[in-house]
């Protein structure tokens, strides 16, 4: 396909039984009852039990390690050194830009790149006493200085996090989408702004675990795990545990959620395996809380922006310059994948015309960023939602006025952005409309007016932003001229298989449980395509070995590939199932049609046959069938990516890369207190358009949820670390996670505005709320402290933070 | 090392054994009666996923040694279907109080606390009382539906209708459009 050439327009049936509706979820007895099959309750005969010897330094040589004592103890079997590690195991798979030069290890080997990381794993009958020889094991370290501020570790004589690398950039590039200069020097108005969103992180209550099973008769190494995702990617995994490609077998189980956090966290499996090459035995591995504080390899970005944005006196946009420096931590495994992410909706529902956007990627003496809801881009709508609302404030608009003159329009779709991605379909200001009438907003005007007089700060914040879905991996590899890859195709893939009695089994093959709703989608779909209960369906999630290609959550990619994955075997089906019933009916198949989950003769539904009738057929009694049916009512599908195209040579288009955009509009309505800083939810109010909704409450879950991660992320939540990289924040004493008293009374909204290129005019919406709250949460303290003369440039906003504001805009 | 003998019930089972005197309770629990329903989240008696009811009080397990039960009556997520599922799941199921799952044994007993203490609470009441449970998937808003839900069914089961009783159930399984939690969900 050329850069504009889209795929053909779907013919979406507003007919639909089941998709729409907001049934029970079919995941939830066993967890009700307690019965949920988390890695922690599954034991294996034999099974040992791993713990890691953590490093207290941010930066510091290893000297010597001393494991005598360790092993003298009784019920140890063995304690493996990062030095023993880097015999047994390759390095980590490692998708940065330079791994050979910023190494990355299962256990740190010659030095320690910061707090937690893991030094010595010590293996033993129980998590006990593999605790006490963990206390036993003597590491002597040399410290060396500690890189921890980013901007610090750009200076010439900054200590360095990596010595081959050279300094402690570990990446850098300038894009530059349109023309910039012209529209820049076109533009009357340019305001300028430095923002800074400091690290926070998914913080799942059920840490990272693995239990690996190593038959040395076999060479096979059976991985249980709560991360499986990224299935056709496994190869790497086989490739650091020193095992072929075909004798590794991942396992999923329900993950006690992720919301990013674990998307190929692979590490934890990498010590499991390794201890049971070592040992012969099956060995557990599961983070502690403090492991997955600090070494999990999964903290959120953690940016310092210096952004321009250029209009017209009318408020109109042109042009944007983005200087985002991105604190890494020790290690890149994703490289700037997260800034992808960004550039995918850099501008957000918004039609401005050109991007200058700089990337400066740096290693510090930190835990390594991975994934947390959002990717990245929740930080880009955050950047931008304060720039709009800075410029709205410096031409006195109304903050509602200077979206809606921005506004791509509802008609302007497929509407390609100036980096090269495209948006399917939206319609904002119907998204926008909806939330305003919801919020009742001359009611809260009233109110804050009063609040005033009486001296209490009420704050309305609005946002209006993009929620892309559905990546291709290109976003993954276009920050470099060589190595080019073709276009990536990111598949996901599902098999349906009917039985003999007309039963219905749906076959996942990357996508464990993680809190979202896999089994009650796909049984949803399938009914939809059958005609039947969902509560029918039976959904399994297959382990990697000898499974068809597949992606995995991420991104919000899961429903819209799943329903196409569904809707191509479920055609499969039925082509057999006409052939059959051609048949057995004795009619011509133009004759025949699908229709109430059988196939009819076409205007008399008495002459038909139903899927049960169908598959008894093929199941037992082929011989009577054509000779070309085989027996059995199985179909696979394996969906590739929709809609992806290749980056021009010189970036200056990266093509599209997440093409089903959705859209959201926020508006919080808050109390500050600016004695403490604290701030009161008064009322939340979210409107989002993903396309047709599958399970509407289901959406709903993620909005509430992921918009009170998105409070974690404005108001509470930081990994801390001090001036000498220790981190403050190792225990949820210190990490502060929303409770119900800080969570706000919703009021969701759905508009549906079906995409044109999926099935169904499904969007991904998985990512809910953190995508927007944080602006949003940010436009509600500006204006709440507006008469005090506050502007929030930086998240968390935490009490004493909201303080300092007040205290120096009295200065001023 | 340090074996000490306790004799507890659990879901009105008696057992006696022989734990480490630092054996934590949950590992108890777990490791010694597979009572897996029971999981670890903070391990530092914060976010209250690990917690169980002693003589009828909600305590975290995560931060109780086994050797504290002895003498005592324990209850964990295990205790509350009977066949069919308890009122508070069926309301936890009705109204999607849980996502991941993780945090809702906890949650469940938790409620089950609440609710005896006070069987129709205000929202606002369940909204502080439940605080003491982090969740980390639902936003709050679907659990507080469902404990006050479960108040609902729970007062009316057995025997006369509580007061207030009459009306709809706060929340059914919602057609669309839809009410969403604490408030009106809308559709366009």
């Amino acid at each position: 396909m050329t850069l504009t050439e889209h795929p053909p327009t779907r013919v979406v049936s507003g007919e639909r039984k089941w998709v729409g509706q907001s049934i029970r979820r079919l995941e939830d007895p066993k967890f009700l009852l307690g019965k949920g099959g988390y890695i922690d309750d599954m034991r294996v005969r034999g099974m040992l039990h791993a713990a890691l010897v953590r490093s207290p330094h941010a930066h510091a040589r290893i000297a010597s390690i001393d494991t005598t004592a360790a092993k003298q103890l009784p019920g140890v079997f063995a304690v493996v050194t990062g030095a023993d590690a880097a015999e047994l195991t390759d390095p980590m798979p490692d998708f940065g830009p330079a791994p050979d030069k910023t190494t990355w290890r299962c256990l740190a080997v010659d030095k320690v790149r910061y707090v937690g990381e893991g030094v010595v794993a010590v293996l033993a009958e129980s998590r006990y006493i593999a605790e006490d020889a963990a206390d036993l094991v003597e590491v002597e370290y040399e410290l060396l200085e500690p890189v921890v501020d980013p901007e610090a570790a750009l200076r010439d004589d900054a200590a360095l996090v990596h010595e081959p690398l050279g300094s402690n950039v570990a990446y850098e590039r300038t894009f530059t989408f349109g023309d910039v200069e012209r529209d820049f020097a076109d533009s009357e108005v340019v305001v300028k702004d430095r923002l800074r969103w400091h690290r926070s992180g998914g913080q799942p209550l059920e840490t990272v675990g693995a239990i690996a099973n190593f038959d040395r008769g076999t060479g096979m190494l059976t991985i249980n795990t709560n991360t499986l995702s990224f299935t056709s990617y496994l190869f790497l995994l086989a490739g650091t545990l020193k095992v072929p490609a075909n004798k590794l077998d991942v396992i999923p189980h329900p993950a006690g959620g992720s919301f990013g956090s674990k998307l190929w966290a692979v590490k934890v499996s990498a010590i499991a395996g390794m201890l049971s090459k070592v040992s012969g035995r099956p060995v557990k591995y599961l983070e502690d809380r403090v492991d997955n504080i600090a070494n999990c390899d999964h903290h959120g970005s953690d940016r310092v922006y210096d952004v321009e944005l250029a209009l017209s006196r009318e408020g109109i946009m042109r042009s944007m310059r983005v200087r985002s420096l991105d604190d890494y931590g020790a290690y890149i495994q994703f490289g700037v994948g997260h800034h992808g992410n960004a550039l995918a909706q850099v501008t957000g529902p918004y039609r401005i015309g050109s991007v200058q956007y700089t990337v400066t990627a740096v290693m510090t003496n930190k835990c390594q960023q991975g994934a947390y809801r959002g990717f990245g881009s929740e930080v880009n709508n955050w950047m931008l939602e304060r720039m709009v609302d800075l410029a709205a404030k410096e031409l006195h608009l109304d903050p509602v006025e200077i979206r809606r003159r921005n506004f791509i329009g509802k008609d302007e779709f497929p509407y390609y952005i100036p980096t090269g991605n495209v948006y399917d379909s939206g319609d904002y200001e119907r998204v926008l409309d909806t939330a305003l009438e919801l919020a009742d907003l001359d009611r809260w005007r009233a109110e804050q007016a009063k609040a005033r007089e009486e001296g209490r700060y009420i704050g309305i914040g609005l946002v209006t932003c993009a929620e892309r879905s559905v990546f291709s991996a290109t976003e993954f590899w276009f920050w470099f001229d060589e190595p080019g890859a073709p276009v990536t195709s990111m598949p996901e893939s599902v098999t349906l298989s009917v039985d003999a009695t007309g039963g219905i089994t749906a076959t996942l093959y990357s996508c464990a449980f993680w809190g979202n709703s896999p089994e009650t989608m796909v049984a949803q779909l399938v009914a939809e395509e059958f005609d039947c209960e969902p509560q029918d369906v039976s959904v399994v999630y297959a382990g990697s070995r000898n499974g068809l290609p597949a992606t995995g959550p991420g991104g919000s990619r899961t429903t819209v590939m799943l329903a196409g994955a569904v809707e191509g075997a479920s055609g499969r089906i039925k082509d057999k199932a006409l052939k059959v019933a051609e048949h057995l009916l004795e009619a011509a198949p133009d004759d025949l049609e699908w229709a109430g989950g059988g196939v009819q003769v076409k205007g008399s539904p008495d002459k038909r046959k139903s899927l049960a009738d169908i598959a008894i057929q093929t199941h037992l009694f082929k011989h009577s069938l054509p000779e070309e049916i085989e027996s059995g009512l199985e179909a696979s599908k394996v969906y590739d990516h929709p809609y992806t195209t290749m980056p021009n040579a010189d970036r200056s288009n990266l093509g599209v890369f997440y093409p089903f955009v959705g859209h959201a509009c926020h508006i919080p309505i808050i109390e500050v207190d600016p004695q403490t800083g604290e701030v009161t939810f008064l009322k939340y109010i979210a409107v989002h358009d993903c396309g047709t909704l599958v399970n509407p409450r289901s959406l709903a879950g993620h909005i509430t949820g992921g918009t009170v991660q998105g409070i974690g992320t404005a108001l509470f939540e930081e990994y801390v670390y001090d001036e000498d990289g220790n981190l403050q924040t190792q225990s949820y004493m210190d990490y502060l996670i929303p409770t119900a008293m800080e969570a706000p009374e919703f009021v969701i909204g759905h508009c549906e505005t079906p995409s044109p290129w999926t099935p169904h005019g499904i969007k991904g919406g998985g990512e809910g709320g953190r995508m927007m709250a944080p602006a949003a949460i940010a436009a509600a303290i500006d204006d709440a402290l507006a008469p005090l003369g506050v502007r929030a440039t930086a998240l968390p906003a935490t009490p004493a933070r909201i303080v300092e504001w007040i205290e120096s805009a009295w200065a001023r | 090392m340090n074996a000490v003998r306790i004799a507890t019930t659990v879901n009105g089972v008696r057992y006696e054994r022989d734990v480490e005197a630092r054996m934590l309770l949950v590992d108890f629990l777990r490791e010694e009666l597979d009572l897996v329903g029971t999981h670890v989240g903070c391990e530092h008696g914060v976010c209250g996923t690990c917690t169980v009811l002693m003589n009828g009080e909600s305590i975290r397990s995560c931060i109780t040694f086994a050797v504290q039960a002895d003498g005592q009556e324990i209850t964990t997520v295990e205790s509350l279907a009977n066949g069919d599922m308890h009122p508070l799941q069926e309301a936890f199921w009705e109204q999607q109080g849980l996502q991941c799952g993780y945090c809702t044994p906890g949650m469940l007993l938790r409620a089950q606390e609440i609710l005896a203490a006070n069987p129709d609470p205000t929202r606002e009441q369940v909204k502080e009382e439940i605080s003491s449970n982090l969740c980390r998937c639902t936003g709050y808003a679907f659990i507080i539906d469902a404990v006050l839900d479960a108040a609902q069914r729970m007062r009316t089961i057995g025997g006369e209708p509580a007061p207030g009783a009459d009306q709809e159930p706060a929340t059914e399984v919602p057609e669309v459009p839809e009410r969403v939690p604490g408030g009106e969900e809308a559709r366009a």
